[in-house]
């Protein structure tokens, strides 16, 4: 009987083949793509038919031929049956496949080329895009920004707009607090990166055809001396992808494992399919690769520091923030903004949702104080007290307000008996009982600027009003503060300081209304820390939901080498390196070294760059170049969609097209994995399929195909990619989901996107640290702490030894006393600031670059972008668009520099040519810019060294790790001075 | 006969630029015929943003203020073109400058008072934001630029024109230069942000042997001698007098606390001026 179906079946199929190239004429040219036999078979070769394509035409016989091109082989008549039976249960055909059960023998193109018939069966009867009245056909689109409806007309991209929500969406949800009700607006807000994308879609800085470096000749002289400095020549695909594929297999048989790094930027375009957590790495993993590891840039002293007095250690050391935005409306008096500009930084990923909800909290009659630099884009639309601070100080004045707080009896003594451990030891301190210095208002006072008496002000308001604090970006976390020598003490200091005033208490909490909104919880679809098609388990959080919900055939990379990112230069050039580890699992998994080479590898000789330039966003960029050019860098190439920073560095170029260009499926604001619940920052919930929207330009690629391509030139193309396509994936992802209880896949793709209902009000998830407050079990839809790491019983306590919070960390105790990260956290004045003298009488400005407000990172500067054309973001200059520097009007005029005059900053690394901004809303002795340009136009000059007018600030920033022990980079330490630059001359007689 | 206007908030506009970013991926490399030619890639801000920066030390703000095409009821460029067609205005109240018949017409550019009409260069023609009217012609229920707007600074609203005059004046709102009596179409809310000065300060007091900030504290603007208007200071002791109008002159600020006692400033207003830390004496 079994053997009569799998007849019945192997016979049909090319009849279902054929009607469907009658019915698609994309089907029938398919078709026509090659010429030959595919044989279907068991094993035994009792039941078989040969496929014959022959000029797009297609017969089929019975039997076993010997010369098949292609042999699809089931181990017998059952699993034939079962694996053949629309539809097809994808975790039996990888079961059968992980078993050997099902065998699929030929060349890589010709699989996929056969399954590619077979799925276009069902896709292409799929309708996707919206006719609309003015000819366009409106499709979907999503990306860091936020998701967009995006309008084609004749194959090009006519507009881009956000999505407004109609009545056939979900409703949203609304909040009711001091008799107002609080509902968010039915548009989804993106960021200004989103909007500015066709001007960088159709940039002419988009690389078009593969190109190589004139003088790299893979079999002859390789002139590595020369990246950066000599020009390409367009070649041909084959040719390109010949070299990379060749290149990496004389790698693996020269060196041996180990010589390979893939090097990558720290977010690539969205999507579960086409980023580096997922294509990239199952990538790699089928080749082998040294792991350049990331350091956790936005997070930084959060990591290193704040986690291990209370744990979080899976969200990187920074606190839940689920419900804050219902308890902040209803609760909280006051709200304190420290090193947080939720209006550039927009949280993360959630575009410019979250804007509406402080202005709720204006009008609930919030105060909102400001602790900054700069008056920055949040505190000017907001107002309230501004705080002027000079950077790296911030310690102090959090100490200084501790002491206020237990000199005036102003904390909350309760909550430190029961939840807290260390305290009588922090007090002595505060009050200068252990060491003779109390840290009163007036001993901040010369540290960091603030006067004494403004101080005592906001820790007595502070102390007696209900606050929420806003460190950072995103309440907690990301950017600022963090990102600086004393980042990590900062951070630890305001843990201590939210310990004292009771957190987890109604208006008493981290948050700045960026974070916390009331969406669902429950709805799982992947984020990209899920890992997506990659099947790697140890470096992403695919072993959580993704791989049972999404069954895919594991990769894994045998290769244990690892190299700090921050250091990877230093690997290359010195030949080693050594980092600590950016490893959510555990508080104490940052605390041991990893050295690079690691014994039995092979030093790197290869670079495989994927991804935008991280020029502009990593410390001492002058030092990568170095790198680049090193004489045991045999291979560099790189793969990504423009010509910019990085890219002219390599040897071979490999154009790869726009999330625009290529299908994927992914949920706005999920990032999965470390950001548990990121999608909290938005008013709705959506998941979007990404909708190829237009065909690759040129003879760009998506990334998926170029890793396919050169992967078949080793035999590894369907071990890639499963036999599938990327909308393949993306239905393969969509299954996963919960999304197929609410929507079929061809509704879902037709219309675009998806709004995930809010829960009902009496449904909501608790406050954080609520039940910490309260000693009760936690009760947080989070999966952390892991179980064991609670310390006696199940949910109750935090992640920390004693379970609660520890003024004096246990981990840090346990390990060798570091001075500069001490287990009582002192204040220790920054190894580049207002306290190192010799360096000062030089370079007597403090410089800060944080996230960019209009570019995300490198995403959308430069390269023709509209976004250039912003006064806040680049000034046109003489024909030049020059990176914006803010200076204070008073340090400006003391060196004759007026508003949108040309100004060199310098010190002893290097020297960036900027446009000076001058007002007040920098403090004096304060330089503010941006970490992120994406162009570095650098000259060497005998007089200054290294000239850059790109905007590459981070030339200037310091390579030292923030603290002794850490891999954490502390860019906003970083002194300069600025002279007025007027030789207007100076790049154009350099560039003849 | 309802029309468009468009109501800006000086208070909420935050400078993010998501409008005039719109403009830009709607008309640079896009031609609407009988609306508008494609804008020059750069160059060109059909929607403007200026920003005022106000005060000095902590006391600061800012406000940014986006200027667009006034699509005047009275507009001189329609003087200057509506005979032959080249500027003409819809029975919805927007104004187009026909990108055929304006060719060559370099002379509106000068025409328009506000500075909101560009010229290409390389098309030859003068060009406006034209309030998406090709976009509302199909269906749209509101231009790109508020469309896409996070704070609600902009907002379109389509009533009648005594509609709109009543809501003017519920809502307090202003015209740019309205001097010029070309009756935009274009109202603004808390304008004084931008073109008004402040007077502030901080009031400070010897407590206890230390210095404190004195919340609390009355404060009174006087001018000539005459009281215009009174404030209390907040927990740091700031104050601030807001709207008045820029180099209105000299100004008298006391202050007083029934326990720390009072103190007195002059204040000489050109731009808003922050007059520093005033000390309370008994």
């Amino acid at each position: 009987m079994r053997t009569a179906i799998l007849k019945t079946i192997l016979t049909a199929l090319p009849q279902a083949l054929k009607l469907s190239a009658l019915r698609f004429k994309e089907q029938a040219e398919e078709m026509k793509r090659y010429d030959a036999v595919i044989q279907m078979q068991t094993k035994d070769g009792s039941v078989g038919r040969s496929y014959h394509f022959k000029n797009g035409k297609l017969t089929s016989k019975s039997g076993v031929r010997a010369d098949a091109d292609v042999r699809v082989i089931f181990k017998d008549v059952a699993t034939a049956v079962r694996l053949l039976t629309p539809p097809v249960d994808r975790a039996e055909a990888v079961h059968a496949a992980k078993n050997f059960a099902i065998l699929q023998i030929g060349s890589d193109h010709l699989v996929q080329w056969f399954h590619r018939l077979i799925n276009n069966m069902e896709t292409l009867a799929l309708q996707y895009g919206t006719p609309m009245p003015d000819g366009t056909t409106r499709y979907t689109h999503n990306d860091n920004g936020g998701p967009t409806f995006v309008y084609v007309k004749d194959g090009k991209i006519v507009r881009i707009t956000p999505i407004e929500l109609t009545d056939d969406d979900a409703e949203g949800w609304t909040i009711h607090a001091r008799g107002k009700s609080f509902t968010p607006k039915r548009t989804a807000f993106v960021n200004p990166h989103a909007l500015c994308a066709k001007s960088q879609i159709y940039s002419d800085k988009r690389m078009l055809y593969p190109m190589k470096r004139v003088d790299f000749d893979p079999n002859g002289e390789r002139n590595p001396q020369n990246r950066g400095k000599s020009g390409y020549e367009r070649i041909s695909w084959d040719e390109a992808l010949d070299i990379v594929a060749s290149e990496i297999q004389r790698q693996k048989r020269k060196y041996g494992p180990g010589s390979i790094a893939l090097y990558h930027c720290s977010h690539h375009q969205w999507g579960n399919i086409g980023y580096y957590l997922s294509a990239l790495l199952r990538f790699g993993n089928l080749f082998g690769f040294t792991r350049v590891h990331h350091n956790p840039d936005s997070w930084e002293g959060w990591y290193w520091g704040a986690t291990h007095h209370y744990g979080s250690s899976l969200r990187v050391g920074i606190p839940s923030f689920c419900s804050t935005v219902e308890d902040c409306l209803k609760e909280a008096e006051m709200m304190v903004f420290w090193s947080s500009d939720p209006e550039t930084t927009n949280g993360y990923a959630s575009g410019l949702e979250a804007t509406q909800r402080r202005f709720w909290a204006k009008e609930a009659g919030i105060e909102f104080v400001h602790i900054d630099p700069n008056l920055n884009p949040t505190a000017q639309l907001f107002g309230g007290r501004w705080i002027p601070i000079k950077p790296g100080t911030d310690s102090a004045m959090a100490q200084a307000i501790m002491n206020v707080w237990i000199n005036e009896d102003l904390y909350d003594k309760d909550y430190i008996e029961k939840n807290t451990t260390g305290f009588d030891e922090w007090r002595a301190y505060l009050l200068g009982e252990s060491d003779g210095v109390a840290k009163t208002p007036e001993w901040q006072e010369p540290e960091t600027g603030v006067k004494a008496h403004v101080v005592r002000a906001l820790a007595r308001k502070w102390g007696r009003k209900k606050t929420y604090l806003a460190a950072g970006g995103t309440g907690a976390g990301f950017g600022g503060a963090c990102r600086n020598a004393n980042g990590s003490q900062w951070t630890r200091n305001m843990i201590l300081m939210m310990a004292m005033q009771g957190w987890g208490k109604p208006g008493v909490n981290f948050g700045n209304l960026q974070f916390g909104t009331p969406v669902e919880h429950n709805f799982y679809f992947p984020g990209y820390g899920e890992g997506g098609i990659s099947g790697e388990l140890n470096f992403t959080a695919a072993a959580v939901n993704n791989y049972t919900r999404m069954p895919h055939v594991l990769t894994m990379n045998p290769v244990k080498q690892t190299i700090p990112r921050l250091s990877l230069a230093d690997a290359i050039v010195d030949g080693h390196a050594e980092g600590y580890l950016w490893d959510g699992s555990s508080m104490e998994a940052q605390l041991a070294p990893f050295s690079y080479p690691m014994p039995g590898y092979s030093r790197v000789h290869m670079l495989y760059r994927y991804g935008a330039s991280t020029f502009g966003t990593i410390a001492n960029s002058s030092r990568m170049m170095e790198a680049y050019r090193h004489e045991s860098m045999d291979f560099v190439v790189n793969q990504s969609i423009w010509r910019e920073g990085e890219t002219e560095f390599a040897d071979i170029i490999l154009p790869a097209c726009t999330s625009f260009e290529r299908w994927d499926i992914s949920e706005w604001c999920n990032s999965g994995g470390y950001i548990h619940h990121n999608t909290d920052q938005l008013n709705h919930r959506m998941v979007t399929m990404q909708h190829k929207c237009i065909e690759p330009l040129g003879e760009s690629k998506s990334d998926y195909q170029i890793f396919f391509e050169i992967l078949s030139r080793m035999g590894l193309g369907v071990m890639f990619s499963e036999a599938c396509s990327e909308l393949d994936w993306c239905k393969r992802v969509f299954d996963s989901s919960d999304l197929p209880h609410h929507v079929s896949w061809k509704e879902f793709v037709k219309k675009g996107y998806y709004v995930v209902p809010s829960v009902p009000a009496e449904e909501r998830d608790p406050v954080a640290y609520r039940w910490f407050a309260e000693g009760r079990p936690k009760d947080l839809p989070e999966p952390l702490p892991f179980p064991s790491q609670y310390g006696e019983t199940f949910l109750h306590g935090l992640e920390t030894q004693s379970g609660k919070i520890e003024f004096l960390p246990s981990t840090l105790q346990r390990v060798d006393a570091n001075e500069e990260r001490p287990v009582l956290n002192k204040y220790i004045p920054s190894w580049e600031g207002p306290r190192t003298k010799d360096l000062v009488e030089k370079y007597p400005l403090q410089m800060i670059s944080t996230h960019s407000r209009y570019s995300f990172h490198t995403y959308s500067d430069a390269k023709g972008s509209t976004i250039n054309d912003i006064e806040d973001h680049r000034v046109l200059i003489d024909g030049y668009y020059y990176w914006v520097l803010r200076i204070n009007a008073a340090d400006a005029a003391e060196r004759g520099v007026k508003h949108h005059d040309l100004v060199r900053v310098f010190n002893d690394r290097g020297n960036v040519i900027c446009a000076a901004d001058v007002s007040p809303l920098v403090a004096r002795g304060v330089v503010k810019t941006f970490e992120s340009a994406a162009v570095m136009d650098v000259v060497e000059d005998p007089r200054y060294g290294l000239v850059d007018r790109g905007g590459c600030v981070n030339l200037l920033t310091p390579s030292r790790k923030q603290v002794k022990g850490t891999s954490g980079m502390a860019t906003n330490s970083c002194l300069v001075e600025i002279a007025p630059w007027t030789e207007t001359n100076f790049f154009t007689v350099a560039a003849e | 006969m309802s029309k468009w206007n468009m109501i800006v908030d000086v208070a909420r506009c935050e400078n993010c630029h998501n409008c005039t970013l719109s403009v830009k991926d709607e008309h640079i490399d896009n031609d609407f015929p009988g609306y508008a030619a494609p804008q020059p890639p750069h160059g060109h801000e059909w929607i403007k943003i200026t920003r005022q920066v106000r005060g000095s030390e902590h006391m600061v703000d800012t406000a940014y203020l986006p200027t667009m095409c006034n699509h005047c009821d009275d507009a001189p460029c329609l003087k200057a073109g509506g005979a032959d067609g080249a500027v003409r205005k819809r029975d919805d109240g927007i104004m187009i400058i026909d990108p055929e018949k304006a060719k060559g017409r370099r002379d509106l550019v000068d025409s328009c008072p506000y500075g909101a009409i560009w010229w290409n260069e390389e098309l030859e023609v003068p060009q406006i934001w034209i309030f998406d009217a090709h976009l509302l012609d199909k269906g749209w229920t509101q231009p790109r630029a508020s469309q896409c707007c996070p704070t609600g600074a902009l907002r379109a609203v389509k009533v009648e024109d005594g509609e709109m005059q009543a809501l003017a004046k519920e809502e307090g709102l202003e015209v740019l230069k309205p001097e010029l009596a070309t009756k935009p179409r274009v109202y603004y809310r808390n304008l004084h942000r931008f073109d008004k000065a402040f007077v502030g300060g901080a009031i400070i007091a010897d407590v206890n042997g230390e210095t404190d900030c004195i919340e609390g504290a009355q404060v009174t603007l006087s001018k000539d001698g005459n009281e215009i208007a009174q404030t209390e200071t907040d927990v740091f002791g700031d104050f601030k007098f807001d709207a008045l109008p820029a180099g209105s002159g000299g100004y008298e600020i006391s202050a007083t606390h029934p326990q720390f006692g009072r103190c007195r400033a002059r204040a000489e207003l050109g731009d808003s001026v922050y007059l520093g830390e005033l000390k309370l004496e008994a």
